[in-house]
Order: C-alpha cells, then structure tokens, then sequence
C-alpha cells in the first residue's frame, strides 16, 4: 500500500463526525464553512435540480471550483463521471482536496470506473453494499459513502444501503476462513478486502451516508447506523432557511445519540426540501442503480 | 487511574481514544460538555477541522469554560486541528477560537491533500525511537511567543512546541502504530 493511499485515506478520518454540503457558488461556501461544515463539494446544480432539468450532468465548471477552492480554507471537493478518467484528471490538475467519482452525474463508461490507485488525489465513491463498496477501494478509493437516493430528500434509499452493508459486514465476519473465497466471488469483490473485513469488522476506509439527508434527524439517523459523518447535497440550500439548517445538521452530527439535544437542535428551522417520495420515481429515474 | 478526555465534536476522535486505552493507568473519555471537562485530568484536542471545532464550540457554549480550565492549568495536547484552536494567532484569519498559547501559526501550510506526506524524525524529547510523523493538510508554527518552546522542527518549520500545560503537534500520532508521543503526553504533561 503506498503512503499517498494511506495519507488520502487519512484525510476521510479527520472529517469523521463532520457534515459534508453541497455549494454552487462562492456565496453558499461561505455559508457551509461559516456553519461548520468539514468540506464543501462544489457542482454546478445540486442534484434536486439535475433530476428536475434532466440533460447529460457534467463535472463543473474549473473556473467555478476553483473561485470556491479560493473562498474557503476548508477541504473542497468536486464531481467527475462515472470512468471519466480525464475529468479526474482535470480535477486533480486544479489541486482540490477529494473526487467523488459519482452517480449524480451522467456516467461516462458502463463498465469500468476510474482506476483511481493511478491518481494521486484522493476519491470517494457511492455503494449500495458491501460487494460494490469493495470493488471501489478495490479500484483505489479511499473514502466510502451510500449511494442513496440524491435529491429526493427522502433517506429510505440511504437507510437500506447502509443496513444493507452493515448487514454483509457481520455475514463475513461471521463466515469461517475457508467459506470466505466463497464470499469473494459472491461479492465480486477482491479476496483480500473481504479478508480484511473479516479479520476487522469493517471497511478499511471511513464510511460517510449519503443520498436524500435532508434534516437533523436524518443525520442523526445516519449516524446511529454507523455512519462515519455525512454527505448533505439539496438539503441545505433548497430548503427555506439554509443557514440555519446548515448549523442544525452540524450539531446534530456532534450530538447523533443524545435526542433531548436533537429536540432543540431541531426546532425552528423553517421548511425542509420539498422532496420526492424514492417510490413515486420511475425505474429509469433512479440514480443508485448507476454504478457497478 | 488519571481520566484523559478527547474533545468530541468532531474529528479523529476514535483514533486518539483507541491509542489510549493501550495506556496503563490511562481512561480515555470523550468530552462534549462543560460537565465533561471538569472531571478530566488532561484533554486531547483532536485533528480534524478546526473550523468547524471552532463553531460547535461556540454553539454549545464550551468555548469560555474550556479556555478558563486550560488558564487554570488543565493539561492540553492540540493535534493539528487542535494546534489552531490553541493558538493566540493564526496567519491571515482573524478569528481566534481558545487562544491561549503563545504561538503563530499557518493554516494548511503546506498547501492541498496532494501535498500531505509523512516522514520519520527523532524527537529526543518524546522518545528515543525516531517516530512517524503524519502530516495532513497540517498547518506549522511561524512564530513564537516568549513563553512558548519550540519541541521538533521538520524542514526548519516548527511542528511540535510546548509551554506550561499546553502541547501541540501539526502531525498526528493517533495515525501511526506509534504509542511514544501519547505516553509522553500522560507521563510529562497529565
């Protein structure tokens, strides 16, 4: 393992216990990074606005990234496709802190994703499960998150994938040593991985929740399910008063297991995304199965 | 048994309290609230994001209390994160949060994630060994204050300083399998 793998995936740690939000503009950023946000992920159109526009979504703009790269001192992320390897290397040319190789966006290649182990830059990518959770570190990521449903502001999606890995951690660790190259090819996952799960109880990178977070309790719910942190894309600055949910979900995130401080945390915050129900979307419209 | 506390808003804190407990005589506890910080014999400040350390200490009004118990004495070790909120200055910004030592120092330093590294230095201080130093995003010292000592130096910037009760370091040992600079910090400091 290279000490540049190691030192991206000690990044993911020190945003442990942090909300992550998404910003379009310098304005937002500011506000993220003045509410407490542990980085901010910078895109064109937040996925609540991807879904409702609809076209092929792109990495953003440079010029963009790089104004929000100026604006704030905390870690920035950005987007690349699915397999757009030369959007990657275009984000990491800017010199931004972390990549989502992501599913919110249109994907480039149905078959392969990024080989990330050829960067320097650290990635984060989306899973369903364990087997695709796998496969990404397997590629190179060094940090994990849930797929969920983006831009619904409905966390179902977010809870069934985090369940859904918890729930493959405990059946390999579980397992004896010989049923686990059963398990490998189960997973599709590397043998090494699923021995490393086996031997540790849990994924070898930190695991953020991610896809339809939209109040306080969702982070905390998030949390409570073994979530190292989380992602917040629409749900801030589509909801009625961004700045003050903006700081709600960040003290949520500190105090996830205390629900008398969850109570006040969550009072007064104005209205939350609208939201869709993850149900109400057709087939085609759902954006986790993106990804393999 | 002494109580060493990790502040928990955020951060490494899991790291700090896992090198702990392999400490004799050490009981790790995570520290969110005033109440918490009264009972401690000494407190990590972990790595993280200083920012948003800053801000939930605002917003669950810890910051007074926990600067009135490191001047009262309170045996304090700022890891990265930690060195910031600690610091009585910091370079182009002009939000203080705890400042109480007598230090200046540089936000992300040496610049974005693609240039975080790690190296190994013998600090005679701390150990005997030369130890691991992991550097993320790290900030470092550019001045120093009468009171305040620099500890380590890498590439003539000072990474590691001390003065009265208060410790801080860029580089965080809770991310090697080194124990060495922990077992300092309960030994010489709580």
């Amino acid at each position: 393992m290279s000490d540049r793998y190691t030192l991206n995936k000690n990044l993911a740690q020190m945003l442990k216990g942090g909300v992550i939000m998404d910003v379009t503009n310098v304005e937002q950023a500011k506000i993220a990074e003045d509410a407490g946000a542990v980085a901010v992920m910078a895109l064109e159109r937040v996925p609540a606005d991807i879904r409702k526009e609809g076209g092929v979504a792109r990495m953003s703009d440079p010029k963009m990234i790089r104004e929000i790269k100026e604006a704030v001192s905390i870690p920035v992320m950005a987007k690349a496709r699915i397999g757009h390897f030369v959007e990657a290397q275009i984000l990491q040319a800017i010199g931004i802190d972390y990549i989502d190789e992501s599913e919110v966006l249109t994907p480039a290649d149905y078959e392969n994703h990024i080989d990330k182990s050829s960067f320097d830059i650290p990635f984060v990518c989306g899973a369903r499960n364990l087997g695709e959770a796998l496969r990404r570190i397997g590629e190179g990521a060094s940090m994990i998150r849930t797929k969920g449903e983006a831009g619904t502001g409905d966390v179902s999606q977010a809870v069934r994938h985090m369940r859904t890995m918890q729930q493959d951690i405990r059946r390999v660790q579980a397992a004896s040593q010989p049923e686990l190259m059963h398990l490998a090819k189960e997973y599709a996952a590397p043998f090494d991985l699923i021995q490393y799960v086996h031997d540790n109880g849990k994924l070898p990178v930190v695991n953020f929740a991610a896809g339809g977070v939209a109040t306080p309790a969702d982070a905390a719910l998030m949390l409570q399910l073994g979530s190292d942190g989380v992602f917040v894309g629409s749900g801030i600055f589509k909801s009625g008063d961004p700045k003050k949910r903006a700081k709600a979900i960040v003290e949520a995130a500190t105090f996830y297991d205390d629900p008398e401080k969850l109570a006040v945390i969550s009072e007064d915050l104005g209205e939350a995304m609208v939201g869709i129900n993850c149900d109400a979307l057709p087939e085609e419209e759902h954006l986790d199965k993106r990804g393999w | 048994m002494k109580k060493i506390g990790i502040l928990g808003m955020q951060g490494a804190i899991e790291e700090h309290r896992e090198k702990l407990r392999k400490l004799a005589g050490i009981e790790p506890v995570i520290v969110k609230t005033k109440e918490k910080i009264a009972e401690v014999d000494g407190l990590i400040l972990p790595g993280g994001e200083s920012t948003a350390m800053g801000r939930l200490l605002n917003y669950f009004n810890l910051t007074e209390p926990l600067k009135q118990s490191i001047e009262a004495g309170l045996p304090v070790w700022g890891t990265c994160a930690g060195m910031i909120l600690l610091a009585k200055n910091i370079e182009d910004q002009d939000e203080r949060y705890l400042s109480t030592m007598d230090i200046t120092v540089k936000r992300n330093a040496y610049g974005s994630q693609l240039d975080s590294f790690s190296c190994e230095k013998e600090i005679p201080e701390i150990s005997k060994d030369p130890l691991p130093l992991v550097f993320i995003r790290a900030p470092y010292i550019t001045e120093l204050g009468q009171k305040a000592q620099a500890v380590a130096t890498v590439d003539g910037n000072i990474v590691c300083a001390k003065q009265d009760n208060m410790l801080v370091s860029s580089f965080h040992p809770e991310l090697t399998d080194d124990a060495g600079f922990h077992e300092y910090f309960a030994e010489k400091f709580v």
